[in-house]
C-alpha cells in the first residue's frame, strides 16, 4: 500500500518494482522517463496509475506487462523477474500472465468479436472447443455475448472497450494492465467500463493496474498512485 | 504435438489478418501481383520458344529410329554416301524389314527458297529426297489432303508447317526446283516434328535436279527394336567398307536444337531475371505497406504474447501467397498467349527453316510459379522482419 522505500514480505506482492530507471534517448540525448522508483501492488489490488501527460505512466505499465525492459532496475511479477528474461521467454509469460486493455482497444478489425477475444488463447494449449467456451463465458461477462459476430466496426467504441476487457481475461491472467481504458469514450461508455472493471476487481478477484487521467477514473480504484516528473508519490501533485 | 498446433495456428491466424485486409490495400497487392504475372509471362513465354523448338525437333523422332551420317559429319548438309554405302547400311543387323525390304530410306537434302508469309522475304526451305521406306521409317506421318506424290514424278507433298508458314505451297500451286516447276500434289502432318516444316519428293527426281547423280546425304532406318540400336551401329562402325556417323533420330535432332535452344534459354532467364528484379521491389513495397497499415496490429498481437518466429513466417507465407497468385495469373496468360503459338525459324546447323509452336508446358509453369515464389520469399522477408523488431510500446501507439 506504499510507494517508495517499502518493506512489505515478497510473498505479499504480486508485482515489485525497485530502483526502476528507464531512460529513453531522443535525437542524441537521454531523457530520465522514470528515475529510481520502486512499487509494490498486492494481489486483488485496483490500482489507478495517475499523472500529468508524458509523466511516464504507460511506460510503467509497460514495464509491468513486459512490454519494454528497464534501463535499471528489476520488475518482479507473479514470482517472477522479468526483466531478464529472453524476447521469446518474456512473450510466453505475458500469454501466461497479462492481459492488456488498451485506450483504442486494438481490435482486429477483420475478426468479428469472439474471434478477437479468442486470440490470447491460441496461444494455449485449448483445443478448439473449449476455446469457444472460454470465448462465451468472457464475452457473457462482459455482457456482449449478443454481439460475438459482430466485426469491430459495427460495434459502439464502449463495446469496443468490452470486446478488448473480454480479450484482456479470457486467459484467466495473473494481472489485466489497462492503458487509458475511458479515454476514448463519452462518459457514460467510460462509466460502464469502470463498472466492468470494479466488478471484475472485486467479485473476481482480479488485480488491476490501470494508467488514467482521469480523476473519475481513478476513483474507482482501490488505491491512486501519482506518477510525476518520473518519480511516485501517495499524493497528487498540486 | 500440441505446441506444434498451437504455433500453426498462431501462424494461420496472422495470415489470415493479412489476407483479409489486402482490401484495403487492394491497389499495392494488384500492382505487385501484375508485376509477378509479367515475369511469369516472359519467363514462360520466351523458355516456350525454346521448348516449342526442341519439342518440333524431337518429336517425330521414335526411339528405335537411326540415322546415318557420314563419318565427322554434324549435319547432312555436310554429309554424303554413294549408292553401294546406302545398300551395306539397309543390309546391316538390327533394320527392321518390311513386305517392300528394309525399312531404311536413304535421302538427299537441299535448301530452296520460299516467300515467308509474314514478310513476304525469302527464306531457306529444306527440299527432302526421300525412298519409299521414307513413310515407313517415320510412321507419324499422315497425309492430311491432296496425295502421295508419285515416284519418278517431279511432284512434291508439303509439311503442314511448311505449307503455313510460307506462301504458295497449296495443292495445286507449283513450286521453283532449280529452273522447273514442280506441283504441290499434297499436305502431309509428322507429330509436329520437324519434317512438317519440310518439302518432300522422290529421292531419284531430286538427284536428276540437282544432277547429284547416285549420291545420298543421309540414310534413316527403322530399327527392329530400340535395343537394336547399338547391334546396327557397330555393324556399320566396324565395317571397313564404311566410314560412318550412326545416332539414333532423337539424338540427332536433339543435337540439332541445342545452339538455339540454349540461346533462347539464356535470353530468357536473363531477361526474366532482370524483371525479377524489379518485382522483387514491387514485393517488397506491397510488404512493407502491409506491415506499415498493420503496425499496430502486429504489435497488439505481439504484447498478447505472439512470437517473433510466428509473424515472421505468417508475413512471408502472405507475400508468398500475392506471389502465387501473381505466378497462377502469369502461367494462365502465358498458356493463352503463348501455348500452340505457330512460328518458325532457322536452324543454323541446317541453314533452313523450321515451324514450332510454342510449347507451354507443365515444367516450364512449374518453374514460373517457382520463380514467383523466389520474388514473393525474398519480398516478403526484409518486411517481416522489420515488422517483429519493431518496439512493442511504441508500436501499440501507431494510428
Amino acid at each position: 500500500m506504499s510507494t517508495t522505500n517499502e518493506t512489505q514480505p515478497q510473498d505479499s506482492a504480486l508485482v515489485r518494482i525497485e530502483g526502476v530507471e528507464k531512460t529513453f534517448r531522443r535525437a542524441s540525448e537521454d531523457v530520465h522517463v522514470l528515475a529510481r522508483l520502486d512499487l509494490v501492488v498486492p494481489p486483488g489490488e485496483f490500482l489507478a496509475l495517475m499523472g500529468p501527460s508524458g509523466s511516464g505512466k504507460s511506460t510503467l505499465l509497460n514495464l509491468i506487462g513486459g512490454l519494454d525492459r528497464p534501463t535499471q532496475g528489476s520488475v518482479t511479477v507473479a514470482g517472477e523477474r522479468i526483466d531478464t528474461l529472453s524476447d521469446r521467454r518474456l512473450a510466453d509469460w505475458r500469454a501466461r500472465h497479462i492481459g492488456f486493455v488498451f485506450q483504442l482497444y486494438n481490435l482486429m478489425p477483420v475478426l468479428t468479436a469472439e474471434r478477437n477475444v479468442e486470440l490470447p488463447l491460441l496461444l494455449t494449449h485449448l483445443g478448439k472447443a473449449e476455446r469457444q467456451k472460454h470465448v462465451a463465458t468472457a464475452l457473457a461477462m462482459v455482457g456482449l455475448s449478443h454481439r460475438a459476430k459482430h466485426y469491430p466496426r459495427t460495434l459502439s467504441g464502449g463495446e469496443q472497450q468490452r470486446v478488448g476487457i473480454a480479450r484482456g481475461i479470457v486467459t484467466d491472467p495473473t494481472l489485466l494492465l489497462c492503458d487509458e481504458p475511458t479515454g476514448d469514450l463519452d462518459r457514460k461508455a467510460g462509466d460502464e467500463i469502470l463498472n466492468l472493471l470494479q466488478a471484475l476487481n472485486r467479485e473476481h478477484g482480479k488485480t488491476i493496474i490501470m494508467v488514467t487521467h482521469d480523476p473519475h477514473a481513478s476513483a474507482r480504484a482501490s488505491r491512486t498512485v501519482y506518477l510525476n516528473k518520473g518519480r511516485l508519490s501517495n499524493e497528487p501533485v498540486s | 504435438m500440441n505446441t506444434l498446433m498451437n504455433w500453426l495456428s498462431q501462424i494461420g491466424s496472422i495470415v489470415k489478418f493479412g489476407l483479409l485486409s489486402i482490401p484495403q490495400r487492394r491497389g499495392a497487392v494488384a500492382a505487385t501481383v501484375i508485376g509477378i504475372a509479367g515475369v511469369v509471362v516472359v519467363l514462360v513465354g520466351v523458355l516456350s520458344i525454346a521448348a516449342g523448338f526442341r519439342r518440333a525437333m524431337t518429336a517425330s523422332a521414335a526411339p528405335d529410329s537411326a540415322i546415318v551420317l557420314r563419318s565427322g559429319a554434324d549435319t547432312e548438309m555436310v554429309s554424303g554416301f554413294g549408292r553401294d554405302q546406302v545398300r551395306l547400311i539397309a543390309d546391316a543387323p538390327g533394320v527392321a524389314r518390311g513386305p517392300k525390304g528394309p525399312l531404311s530410306s536413304a535421302e538427299l537434302f537441299v535448301i530452296i527458297n520460299l516467300p515467308k508469309r509474314s514478310t513476304g522475304t525469302d527464306a531457306n526451305v529444306p527440299l527432302r529426297g526421300v525412298e519409299p521406306a521414307a513413310t515407313a521409317v517415320r510412321d507419324q506421318l499422315t497425309l492430311v489432303s491432296g496425295r502421295m506424290f508419285e515416284w519418278g514424278r517431279t511432284e512434291v507433298i508439303v509439311g503442314a508447317g511448311a505449307a503455313r508458314e510460307f506462301a504458295g505451297l497449296e495443292v495445286g500451286s507449283q513450286i521453283k526446283v532449280g529452273r522447273a516447276s514442280w506441283p504441290v500434289v499434297g499436305i502431309f502432318t509428322a507429330n509436329g516434328g520437324v519434317a512438317e516444316s519440310e518439302v518432300w519428293t522422290d529421292a531419284a527426281v531430286l538427284q536428276g535436279a540437282y544432277n547429284r547423280g547416285q549420291s545420298f546425304q543421309s540414310v534413316y532406318t527403322r530399327l527392329t527394336s530400340a535395343e537394336a540400336f547399338q547391334t546396327f551401329k557397330d555393324a556399320l562402325t566396324t565395317n571397313p567398307q564404311l566410314s560412318v556417323k550412326v545416332l539414333r533420330q532423337s539424338d540427332y535432332y536433339a543435337e540439332q536444337s541445342e545452339t538455339l535452344t540454349r540461346l533462347i534459354t539464356t535470353l530468357g532467364v536473363l531477361i526474366a531475371s532482370l524483371m525479377a528484379i524489379g518485382a522483387v521491389f514491387g514485393a517488397l513495397n506491397t510488404m512493407y505497406s502491409a506491415v506499415a497499415t498493420r503496425t499496430r496490429e502486429i504489435a497488439t498481437l505481439r504484447a498478447l504474447g505472439f512470437g517473433r518466429g510466428a509473424i515472421v513466417i505468417a508475413l512471408m507465407v502472405e507475400s508468398l501467397v500475392i506471389a502465387l497468385l501473381g505466378g497462377a495469373l502469369g502461367g494462365a496468360l502465358a498458356y493463352a498467349a503463348f501455348n500452340n503459338f505457330q512460328a518458325a525459324t532457322m536452324n543454323w546447323q541446317s541453314f533452313s527453316q523450321v515451324t514450332f509452336a510454342f510449347a507451354v508446358t507443365p515444367p516450364l509453369l512449374v518453374q514460373g510459379i517457382v520463380l514467383a515464389s523466389l520474388i514473393g520469399l525474398i519480398g516478403g522477408l526484409l518486411p517481416a522482419i522489420r515488422a517483429a523488431r519493431q518496439p512493442i510500446a511504441s508500436a501499440l501507439r501507431e494510428l
